[in-house]
Order: structure tokens, then sequence, then C-alpha cells
């Protein structure tokens, strides 16, 4: 799962236009938008960087999957300042997984490191949730690794929750 | 879980002197509110003095004022000040290691990783906002009686 700095931030996002939220800022000219093929170079970066490894197949097939022309229940966002990619969301909503009644789901969000502690998570955050809202479910979720201090620490100062499940695995001898 | 009496005492003391931080707490305050011995909880204090999370103000009233980084300093900090919270062990409590034994111990420590994971992903800061919520107050109604965190 990627990594996300909490945030410090003035700005807001506004929601005054469906699938693209421009961001009220100080200086930089920041905004969220739906994610196009030509920012996939600046996502597979930001990605390679924190995660130490380049997954060109992997974004393709997701971009694919959740680009602009992906089904209205999928969302892949990024967050663009001066021409740069600062930073993405990616998720979607599943209906009935795990028993559970539709909802959004993130499991991708990441953020330019020397771009981190001024609000964009918390934005490409907000973003996500307001297209889960409109595409009618009423709870977000997310799955990472308890190790992950960081990014847990992130989604908790954004009001998240443990979740009614408990997550379980087997080594396949 | 159940913390110890001093660890609640800690959290307790942490989350007032970090919701006001501008403001000198008292210790009588802090006893009074939450009704437990002041002289526990001057101990306590000086322990959160020697880790840095609070200091000490001398003068008129005295007491303590917070002096961490709410947004940085978790419960898992405070915590671990006053306990460890790992389960124990049959070695650990001088028992005969056996099967049944190791078995269950495996379980107590998964446990045990939840609980550490949840800690240490709460901050001071997301905990006032958890605390404002349960009072029913916005964010912003306690970010405008409050100074900035450093």
């Amino acid at each position: 799962m990627p990594i996300l700095n909490a945030d410090r931030s003035k700005r807001r996002a506004s929601s005054d236009s469906p699938g693209e939220r421009p961001i009220a800022s100080g200086a930089d000219d920041l905004r969220v938008r739906p994610a196009q093929s030509e920012d996939l170079a600046g996502i597979i970066a930001i990605d390679a960087r924190v995660t130490g490894v380049e997954k060109i197949d992997y974004w393709y097939e997701v971009f694919h999957r959740y680009g602009a022309r992906s089904p209205r229940q999928r969302f892949f966002f990024v967050a663009e300042a001066g021409g740069t990619i600062e930073g993405y969301v990616v998720g979607e909503v599943r209906d009935w997984e795990f028993g559970s009644p539709p909802c959004g789901w993130v499991f991708g969000i990441t953020v330019r490191p020397e771009a981190r502690l001024d609000g964009i998570g918390s934005a490409l955050l907000a973003a996500i949730c307001e297209a889960f809202r409109r595409a009618g479910v009423s709870k977000v979720r997310t799955l990472l690794s308890r190790d992950n201090q960081l990014i847990l620490s992130f989604f908790r100062s954004q009001g998240m929750m443990a979740a009614p499940f408990i997550p379980l695995e087997l080594d396949l001898e | 879980m159940k913390l110890q009496k001093s660890t609640s005492l800690a959290l307790y003391s942490v989350l007032e002197a970090a919701s006001n931080p501008d403001r000198q707490i008292a210790t009588a305050e802090i006893a009074e509110k939450y009704g437990v011995s002041p002289h526990h909880l001057a101990k306590v204090l000086r322990e959160l003095g020697r880790a840095g999370i609070v200091e000490s103000a001398r003068g008129v009233g005295g007491g303590y004022r917070f002096s961490g980084n709410a947004k940085r300093l978790t419960l898992m900090d405070v915590i671990e000040i006053f306990e460890d919270i790992s389960a124990r062990t049959p070695e650990d409590e001088g028992e005969p290691v056996t099967d049944v034994g190791t078995a269950l111990g495996r379980i107590l420590s998964e446990i045990d990783d939840i609980a550490r994971a949840t800690f240490s992903s709460i901050t001071i800061d997301t905990m006032l906002k958890l605390v404002d919520r349960a009072r029913g107050l916005t964010p912003p109604a306690r970010q405008r009686s409050e100074r900035a965190p450093a």
C-alpha cells in the first residue's frame, strides 16, 4: 500500500464541478481531477519513489480499469499543481463484498514526499469520498498493514475508525 | 484491554493539557475532574514532565502545560512510558512452557499487535477531534479556542 503523511492544511477542496476539484490555496494552483493517460509517468514515478519498486505494467492496468473511461463505480484521481502530479488516489464501490452492503474502498493513496504536510492527501481523500457519495454509498473503507503507522495515522486523522472486520491469512505450503 | 491507573491518568492529563496548550492546568483541577488522588496524579505528571510531554509552570497557580507535538505524539508514546502492554508469556511468568500455552500465546500476541497498532495510529490531535465529536462540537469550534500546535 502506498504511503501518505498527515496534513496541516489550509487547503480545502470545493465540490462545484463533478470529477474536478480546484483547491483553494495560498500560492499553488492545486487541483484534483480524474487521471489521464499523460499522468501515468508522474504516477509511476511517485509510486516507485515511495515503494522502491517501479511497476509500469501494473499502473497501466490500473489506469485501464479505473481511468477516465472506467465504469461509474471506479475512481482514479490525481492532484496536480503547476503541471506536476503531486499525488493520486484510486478506489471503487464494491457491492456486497465480505457480506457488506455497497461501500467505497480506497486501495491506493500517495503524495509526492516533497509535497506532503500541505493537505494534498486530505484533498484527494475528500475528492474520492465525494465521488463515492455521488455513486450512492455512505461509507468508505480501506485496508493496510498495521505496521504502516504513518498512513494509519493519516486515515485516523481524517476520522476513520476500525471497521467490523478481521483480516485473516494462511501460509500455503 | 484494561490500562493501569497511572496510564489512564497520564492520558487524561495529556489530553486535558493539549486541549488548552496556552493554559497552565493545576494538578488539583485534573484530580478533581477525574476523581483521582492528587498525590498519585502528581507522580504521573512528573513522569510526563521527564518525558518532555508536559512542562511544569512556576508562579501563581503553578501547574502544567502541554509541551509536545499533538500531531506527532501518539497514545502509544504516552502508554509505553507507564506500562508494557505486551502479552505475558508463560516464560515471563515463570510457568512451564506447554503446547497449549504456546498456542494461547500466539492468540494473545495477535490481540496485542492489534492493540499496539491502534494506539500507535492515534495522535493526540486526532484524539482531541474524537473528544470534540463526543461533546458534539465541530473541530473548528475547538480550533478557535486553542493555539496552533508547534
